[in-house]
């Protein structure tokens, strides 16, 4: 069973979000890294780019397939992880630390209640996995 | 490995070729190419004789593996046999001995095989026009959103969003983006088709187009496509239809016949010239009417009884490609055609869906097959019960090398967990289909007995378990030996 940290909120498109006040910080899932296997590869946006909700923040590759990562709130990158350029391994070892993507500062805070929590995330991976 | 690098060959003044005294005058490089241009030290080459070198590659290609060695499964690459008649059409020396500059007048034949190739493409897809200049898949597809772009903006029309389903190729959005669009996704349903629902949320006037591959990725015909058609065409949006599948519709039905306005073909899948490195590829693009001005040019047409290249084409995206696209595929492609015919073509597709069902039986009492339908030229299943074992699709397609087959296609389409991919083509027997279902079978059950068996393998191929992970990290792309 994936590990899910219970103070941590979810998107169905398998990131997981740290808020703190008006500042996201954003990663993919034990899940999600699982499910794609090695990576290999992480291509992340510039500090400064802005995005709407369910826009492509990056991409992260792993020996199988390429995949997006979307990202589940509006607002504009203040931060990215550039060690996982290096160390794309990184998001396999370590999902919910050291493998953190980006830090956003939100555009749109009320966007938070549509993302997940550990429970109802745990139900939508029942569901669709 | 036991055939070692050529590098490592290589002894200091070996050489295969002595050339004779030069004795025409001579400049020196420097005096020729530029300081900044030149090298500064000499460059690794090896040292071999010609033995030497006849015999590594000699080595090296009995260790290849093609569909003139065996069984070739591999999911939407639709490797069927290449006919050796049609090699024999390409080696003709009226058309080998082409030059790309002859006068019009003295390459009748050539032109007239293009043409005729021409309209039988559009013939078999329900197109009216077609060009034969995109060099493989990929490529058609870039030729086929630019012609819809510069449709849509002789109109008048700025249209920003291509919609592509999650079952898609990766070349679909990869070609959108590169073409300038935005890529909007749209999901699958239970049943494999595209979601009519989500389609109809996210179609509207700023469509450009729907990108779809029928039959699916999944080997599913769309059930809906009359439908989808409509909603995309009422928002002012066109159809462009990846061809890669074409193999399972040839004769039965087209792509112009489900509404689509724009296609593109694989002729090194469905129309049997050789893929992969035997290739070149060759992706021809077929369109509607009113997008024929936007076609690239030049375009063989027909004056009287004078066939031409036809270069007066002011609405054209311009040329996708040098000179008269890959010439001696499209001649093993039109030999291919003609020899087949109508009907012929119409079985090939018969076969294809046939042979796929047949293997999908075989094989359903033992794979999950996660869509409880008929299939058309290729089918998805993956293991079950085989997660606990440690025992991954990846094992499985390794194990299969063993056995003497090449895998097929596998993780993907994306939306299917550890999915395989299996097309077993037209050109396969009953005999070929039951020995490959029954070393799927065996493979299955050396994953419950005797799983380490599997995640070794493969045993007896040159090379065991690559290791992939660190080959895509810290790739050695040059012998630094």
């Amino acid at each position: 069973m994936a590990n899910i940290p219970a103070e941590l909120k979810y998107s169905r498109e398998h990131e997981w979000i740290k808020l703190d006040g008006d500042r996201a910080t954003i990663g993919i899932t034990d899940y999600a890294q699982d499910s794609l296997g090695d990576i290999v590869f992480v291509e992340l946006p510039s500090v400064g780019d802005t995005f709407e909700a369910e826009d492509t923040l990056g991409v992260v590759e792993s020996v199988k397939a390429a995949s997006d990562i979307y990202t589940p709130l509006s607002g504009r990158v203040v931060e990215i992880n550039e060690e996982l350029l290096d160390a794309p391994e990184t998001i396999n070892e370590d999902p919910y630390g050291k493998g953190w993507m980006v830090v956003m500062e939100l555009s749109d805070p009320s966007q938070v209640e549509n993302l997940l929590s550990k429970a109802e995330y745990e139900a939508y991976l029942e569901e669709n996995a | 490995m036991s055939e070692p690098l050529i590098f490592e060959l290589s002894r200091p003044g070996r050489r295969g070729i002595l050339p004779p005294e030069n004795d025409v005058p001579c400049k020196e490089v420097e005096q020729l190419i530029p300081a900044g241009m030149l090298r500064q030290d000499e460059p690794q080459l090896p040292e071999v004789s010609e033995l030497d070198v006849v015999r590594h590659y000699t080595r090296l290609s009995r260790m290849n593996y093609g569909v003139d060695v065996g069984f070739y499964p591999l999911g939407s690459c639709t490797m069927k046999y290449n006919p050796k008649i049609c090699e024999d059409a390409a080696n003709l020396p009226g058309f080998t001995r082409l030059h790309p500059y002859q006068p019009e007048e003295t390459v009748q034949g050539a032109l007239e095989l293009m043409y005729h190739t021409q309209n039988y493409l559009a013939e078999i897809t329900g197109m009216d026009a077609v060009t034969l200049q995109p060099a493989a898949g990929a490529h058609g597809e870039l030729t086929g959103l630019l012609i819809i772009k510069a449709y849509l903006k002789h109109r008048g029309e700025k249209r920003t969003k291509v919609i592509v389903p999650d079952s898609a190729h990766g070349t679909n959005p990869a070609t959108a983006t590169l073409a300038g669009f935005k890529v909007v996704q749209v999901k699958s349903d239970l049943r494999g088709n595209v979601d009519i629902e989500a389609l109809r949320e996210v179609v509207d006037e700023d469509t450009a187009a729907l990108m779809l591959t029928n039959p699916s990725t999944l080997g599913l015909f769309e059930e809906n496509i009359v439908q989808i058609a409509e909603i995309v065409h009422n928002a002012g949006g066109l159809l462009y239809y990846d061809g890669a599948n074409m193999n399972a519709i040839m004769g039965i039905t087209s792509p112009g016949r489900m509404g689509f306005d724009v296609v593109h073909l694989n002729l090194h899948k469905t129309f049997a010239t050789p893929h992969g490195g035997g290739g070149p590829g060759s992706g021809p693009v077929g369109v509607k009417a009113e997008l024929e001005p936007f076609l690239p040019k030049p375009v063989v047409v027909k004056e009287n009884d004078t066939y031409r290249l036809d270069y007066n084409r002011p609405l054209s995206i311009g040329r996708v490609r040098g000179f008269y696209a890959s010439f001696g595929v499209v001649v093993k492609a039109y030999t291919y055609l003609i020899s087949q015919g109508g009907s012929g073509l119409k079985s090939i597709s018969e076969h294809a869906v046939l042979n796929a069902n047949y293997l999908m039986h075989r094989l359903a009492g033992h794979l999950n097959i996660p869509f409880d339908r008929r299939c058309m030229h290729e089918f998805v299943c993956r293991p079950r019960g085989l997660k606990g074992k440690g025992v991954r699709t990846l094992d499985l397609a390794k194990r299969m090398l063993d056995y003497g087959y090449h895998p097929p296609t596998i993780y993907f389409p994306l939306i299917v967990e550890e999915v395989m991919m299996m097309e077993p083509t037209e050109t396969e027997s009953k005999e070929t289909l039951d020995d490959f279902a029954r070393s799927v079978i065996k493979i299955l059950q050396e994953a419950a007995e005797d799983p380490e068996q599997v995640k070794t393998a493969p045993h007896s191929t040159p090379v065991g378990r690559l290791d992939e992970v660190t080959a895509a990290r810290k790739p050695v792309l040059r012998y630094n030996g």
